[in-house]
């Protein structure tokens, strides 16, 4: 059978059975005397006494959608006019214009599943008959080729090993959306290539998504695809940043994200997949790779993946997600440019003015002491810290409102060559007072595990419009 | 067993393209210098507008508004339509 041409059906009436379904069983003798076609899913004998068809490659089920055996269908002119699954008396005796058929069964029952949905199968059967929906270049590997080698070898890997996306298994992720495979998703830097659905799919695949995972990619390749957030520019800068996608709503616990023990660690299939998956999106599909475009001096381990959900539950703040202007039921990725995570070390503070203090401290090093204004942070308290915070009434406004009034920093401390550093701002500013951070430069998030009075900062890149603003999409199903 | 992939890549086939012939002299070339917005970028192509207008090329002068982002297309047709060489002073 050849992929995408679906086999008529003879015009009268049709019968789709199978001999381990006990209600195909029961209706066997009535086949010859309606005067059927029969196709049988998995004996060629079955039924006795009637020329049957064997539907052995299931292609017949699968184009007719049968779904239930015994499926009774009346065909007119090569079309389907009606059908009734299972065994139901009147619909039968309706459809076959036989009064009496069956008299002494009973009025009804159920059918079996077809083979041709059994979940073993049928993304077998759809690769193999419904394989053309894909529009991707196929790649043949020979007999010998290790599939994971190849992949290798042709340059398609973050260098992990990558799950090989077959037809079976792209077609499966792509029942993850609702989304047409041919819908294009975005423009990816650096080779400005239009990305599908489909072309998501398969990337997602490679990185170890499940379909549940496949709208969380798709929401994250449209947002670091954007201007503001200047994909190209976070891979052309010799700065070791990636995209850093923190996600919001109840949607996160849905598809078993992590936001707690080790978040932003590995063992999470989920955080660690769709992290991965849109990076392979911008190498694959955008042409993003290390030494070409990619011109990092450094780079970070989490340019492989860096992806993890906020701790709604039990927090004491108004989510991240909230807090850019997104319903608390929405599910929602925001991408941020941003370095590998670094530890905040307090564990004797027991009011939050001593916590703050420390924060700030930590903040205020972020990439240079003497670097102002330049740069935005992803600031990640952890549980214990916040309930420092909760515990004193403050909530995300007052913290963040205390960390940027100890984040106002003298001049003198900023100028070319004070504390013995060359680095720093012009000396005319000397006498000025310059923030640390610009307004909704810190991005707080509460998560990581209920024990350890620590926290963590993920520096970021250039922000403004010349650098990289963070981007907040929502993710549709 | 033969097993079919689908390519992951945005499937661009790129043409191997001939660079230009060098040109046999500069005498008479327009020349566009593209400053990216990298610091000191300018002192670089001021001392090459210096060099190339004594060897008698016109140089016109050009500038990404961020060296963050690709030059934007106006700009890229701006430079093809107008000069005959270009030159990019890639990085500080």
């Amino acid at each position: 059978m050849s992929r995408g041409t679906a086999p008529l059906l003879p015009d009268g009436l049709v019968v789709v059975v199978k001999r381990e379904c006990e209600t195909c069983r029961m209706v066997a003798p009535l086949l010859a005397e309606i005067g059927a076609t029969v196709y049988t899913q998995d004996d060629p004998a079955f039924p006795e006494g009637v020329p049957a068809i064997h539907d052995e490659e299931l292609a017949v089920s699968w184009h007719h959608e049968i779904e239930t055996v015994p499926t009774l269908i009346r065909v007119v002119g090569g079309v389907e006019v009606e059908r009734t699954v299972g065994w139901a008396r009147a619909d039968w005796q309706r459809i076959t214009g036989v009064t009496g058929l069956g008299a002494d069964l009973p009025v009804m029952r159920p059918g079996c599943g077809s083979m041709s949905v059994d979940p073993d199968l049928e993304h077998h059967l759809a690769a193999r008959f419904g394989g053309s929906a894909l529009h991707s270049r196929r790649i043949e590997l020979a007999d010998l080729d290790d599939d994971i080698e190849a992949m290798f070898d042709r340059g398609f890997s973050d260098g992990l090993p990558v799950v090989p996306p077959t037809e079976e298994r792209v077609l499966r992720m792509l029942t993850g959306t609702t989304r047409s495979p041919q819908d294009v998703v975005a423009v990816v830097p650096p080779d400005l290539v239009e990305v599908t659905v489909e072309k998501v799919a398969v990337n997602a695949v490679m990185a170890g998504c499940l379909p549940e995972h496949l709208p969380w990619v798709i929401a994250a390749v449209e947002a670091v695809c954007t201007d503001e957030f200047n994909i190209h520019g976070v891979l052309a800068t010799t700065m070791p940043v990636g995209p850093v996608l923190i996600c919001n709503g109840p949607g996160t616990r849905a598809v078993g994200m992590n936001s707690g023990v080790n978040v932003l660690g590995q063992g999470n299939r989920a955080n660690l997949t769709i992290g991965r998956a849109v990076q392979l999106v911008v190498r694959n599909v955008g042409g993003g790779r290390p030494g070409e475009v990619d011109r990092a001096a450094h780079g970070n381990p989490g340019k492989l993946s860096f992806c993890f959900a906020e701790r709604e539950q039990d927090s004491p703040f108004t989510s991240l997600a909230v807090s850019r202007g997104f319903a608390p039921s929405a599910d929602t990725v925001t991408v941020f440019a941003g370095e590998g995570p670094r530890c905040i070390v307090d564990q004797k503070a027991r009011t939050a003015e001593e916590l703050a203090n420390a924060f700030a401290a930590c903040l205020r090093t972020l990439h240079s002491p003497k670097l102002v204004l330049a740069f935005d942070a992803v600031l990640v308290v952890g549980p214990e810290h916040a309930r420092v915070f909760a515990e004193a009434g403050w909530d995300r406004d007052r913290l963040l409102a205390e960390l940027h009034a100890r984040l106002q920093i003298p001049g003198s401390e900023l100028v070319h060559g004070a504390m013995g550093i060359a680095d720093g701002v012009p000396e005319h500013l000397r006498d000025a007072t310059l923030p640390k951070f610009r307004d909704g430069g810190i991005l707080l998030v509460h998560a990581g595990g209920g024990a350890g009075l620590f926290s963590a900062i993920i520096g970021g890149w250039a922000n403004g419009a010349t650098g990289s603003h963070p981007v907040t999409k929502e993710v549709h199903r | 067993m033969t097993r079919i992939l689908l390519d992951p890549t945005g499937e661009r086939s790129v043409p191997h393209r001939e660079p230009l012939p060098r040109p046999a002299s500069l005498h008479g070339q327009v020349i566009g210098l593209l400053d990216i917005s990298k610091p000191r970028g300018d002192v670089f192509l001021n001392r090459l507008e210096e060099l190339l207008t004594g060897a008698g090329a016109v140089v016109r002068r050009y500038r990404k508004p961020t060296f963050t982002k690709p030059a934007p297309v106006d700009l890229r047709h701006e430079i093809a339509t107008q000069c005959t060489l270009v030159i990019e002073a890639l990085a500080d």
